[in-house]
């Protein structure tokens, strides 16, 4: 088969898949206490990594903007900068690639792991839908937890923009947060972060179907890992482009 | 077609390749319920697929498997679900829930597959972990298990919905003779008490010996020999002859 060929197939199959997953999710049994377990691997474990990058990049983008601003004579705007674009876009994007990268491949290198070792054939030979019990807890996981990250990373960039910029002209936090969210409305900050729902989707779902479907035992492992980073943080920049064309369509006051 | 009551498994006419490579060819076997069949071979000869096409974790390419008097093929979904409550399967490398603990590992197939309280499930763990000798181990995780521990466990959880008829790849691979001997003691004291119907794929011949009623050896996807060990031992096939007299 040609290399488009393939491409075309995998997207085909990671599609069915990503589909299976839908479908499954609103059929009964629901594995409730699977989901409460990834939801604590997915979301507890990954807000110290998401919120010291919020703060970091805060700070980053504030000393960055700083100086641009302030020879416009716009210095005031700083606040609002910082807060429009991290609510908009930072925010949710760099969540999902941290996440991308922390539990897509981890997702990836545990399901095809399980592969390998015969786990997945042990929980199929106890009569139990292993796709319903690995798989979509999994990816409603990511689904969860991906929006309330992005608030953590949201706010803990605003946080660190705070920080650098009170150093540099000893802003109150009151008027810091007043000139922030001044001209920020509830459809700038409620689409972007909703849209992380679909990251959540991709994440969970792109590492999974790497995960889950490897037939390469420990080698796959490997592969399972680093296909679903590479992947999924792809298919997130691509479909950020096209939500953010969504969210303009449905939502034109956020075309700032 | 119907079979034979005291039948537990039969294969007939089974074939299952993997792309050009045939695993089983027109392979027909039978096994009576209360008896112990070893399936000997030189590795990569189907014995484990056979383990997994009983389990119906993968499906024959043609040929009819009958499992407790059910022909698979013709089952739903749900239909092999029923069949699998009726056998236990002990994967090679025991293949424990690494996440976890060994009562997790066995609390889980008789949570989901049965109506028994949480003092019924305390209490069938606790009779089943003392009867592999893991009595004071239902903490631990599979990482803290030995070698031996972890097919002792991955046995226990094999045996924990009592099922009719056990299915063992390589029990006793990688383990010193002495842990071995322990583990057929095991398999053969669920023959005894309960009746259980056994396969056990294998490559040690003083296992095989000591716990078989019943041999069947597959070379390059033909069954060659199957009979005692006796009639294996006199089989006209080179690789039967030599496989049972190592």
């Amino acid at each position: 088969m040609s290399w488009s060929g393939r491409v075309f197939e995998s997207v085909g199959k990671v599609g069915a898949f990503s589909a299976r997953v839908l479908m499954d999710a609103f059929r009964p049994p629901f594995e409730i206490a699977q989901l409460s377990r990834q939801l604590a691997e997915v979301g507890n474990k990954s807000i110290a990594l998401i919120v010291v990058s919020g703060f970091a990049l805060g700070a980053v983008m504030t000393l960055h903007t700083r100086n641009t601003l302030v020879t416009f004579g716009a210095a005031a705007m700083i606040p609002a900068v910082q807060a429009v674009s991290f609510f908009v876009e930072i925010g949710p994007l760099v969540a999902g690639l941290l996440l991308a990268g922390r539990v897509g491949s981890g997702i990836g290198a545990v399901l095809a792991n399980m592969r390998a070792s015969e786990q997945i054939d042990a929980i199929e030979s106890l009569s139990i839908d292993s796709f319903k019990f690995l798989v979509v807890p999994r990816v409603l996981a990511c689904v969860i937890a991906l929006p309330l990250l992005t608030l953590f990373m949201d706010f803990a960039g605003l946080l660190g923009g705070f920080l650098s910029e009170a150093l540099a002209s000893r802003i109150s936090p009151e008027l810091y947060l007043n000139r922030a969210f001044e001209n920020l409305q509830w459809s700038n900050f409620i689409a972007p972060t909703l849209k992380t729902a679909v990251f959540g989707f991709i994440i969970g779902s792109v590492s999974s179907y790497f995960g889950f479907t490897t037939n390469k035992g420990a080698k796959g492992v490997g592969e399972a890992a680093t296909n679903s980073v590479v992947i999924a943080s792809l298919l997130i920049i691509v479909a950020d482009v096209l939500l953010i064309k969504c969210i303009f369509f449905l939502f034109p006051d956020t075309a700032i | 077609m119907t079979i034979s009551p005291n039948i537990a498994v039969q294969f007939k006419n089974v074939t299952k390749a993997f792309g050009e490579k045939r695993v089983l060819n027109d392979v027909s076997l039978h096994l009576e319920q209360g008896q112990v069949l070893c399936l000997l071979g030189r590795s990569g000869t189907g014995k484990s697929v056979t383990l997994k096409i009983i389990m119906a974790l993968m499906r024959p390419d043609s040929g009819e498997v009958w499992v407790d008097h059910e022909n698979l093929a013709g089952l739903s979904e749900r239909g092999l679900s029923a069949v699998r409550k009726k056998l236990g399967y002990l994967f090679q490398d025991a293949a424990l829930f690494d996440s976890l603990t060994l009562y997790e590992n066995l609390a889980l197939p008789l949570k989901r597959l049965t109506n028994k309280s949480k003092e019924e499930i305390d209490d069938k763990i606790h009779h089943v972990l003392l009867a592999v000798g893991l009595g004071s181990d239902s903490a631990k995780y599979p990482s803290a298990l030995s070698g031996g521990m972890r097919k002792r466990a991955g046995l226990a959880r094999a045996l924990v919905l009592d099922p009719k008829i056990l299915l063992a790849d390589e029990p006793s691979s990688g383990l010193d003779r002495i842990t071995a001997s322990e583990i057929d003691e095991l398999l053969l004291r669920c023959k005894e008490q309960h009746g259980t119907a056994l396969i056990v794929v294998t490559h040690d011949v003083h296992g095989t010996r000591r716990i078989a009623d019943r041999v069947a050896v597959l070379d390059r996807g033909d069954l060659v020999a199957f009979g005692s060990v006796e009639e294996v031992a006199q089989s006209e096939n080179d690789v039967a002859r030599r496989l049972i007299a190592e």
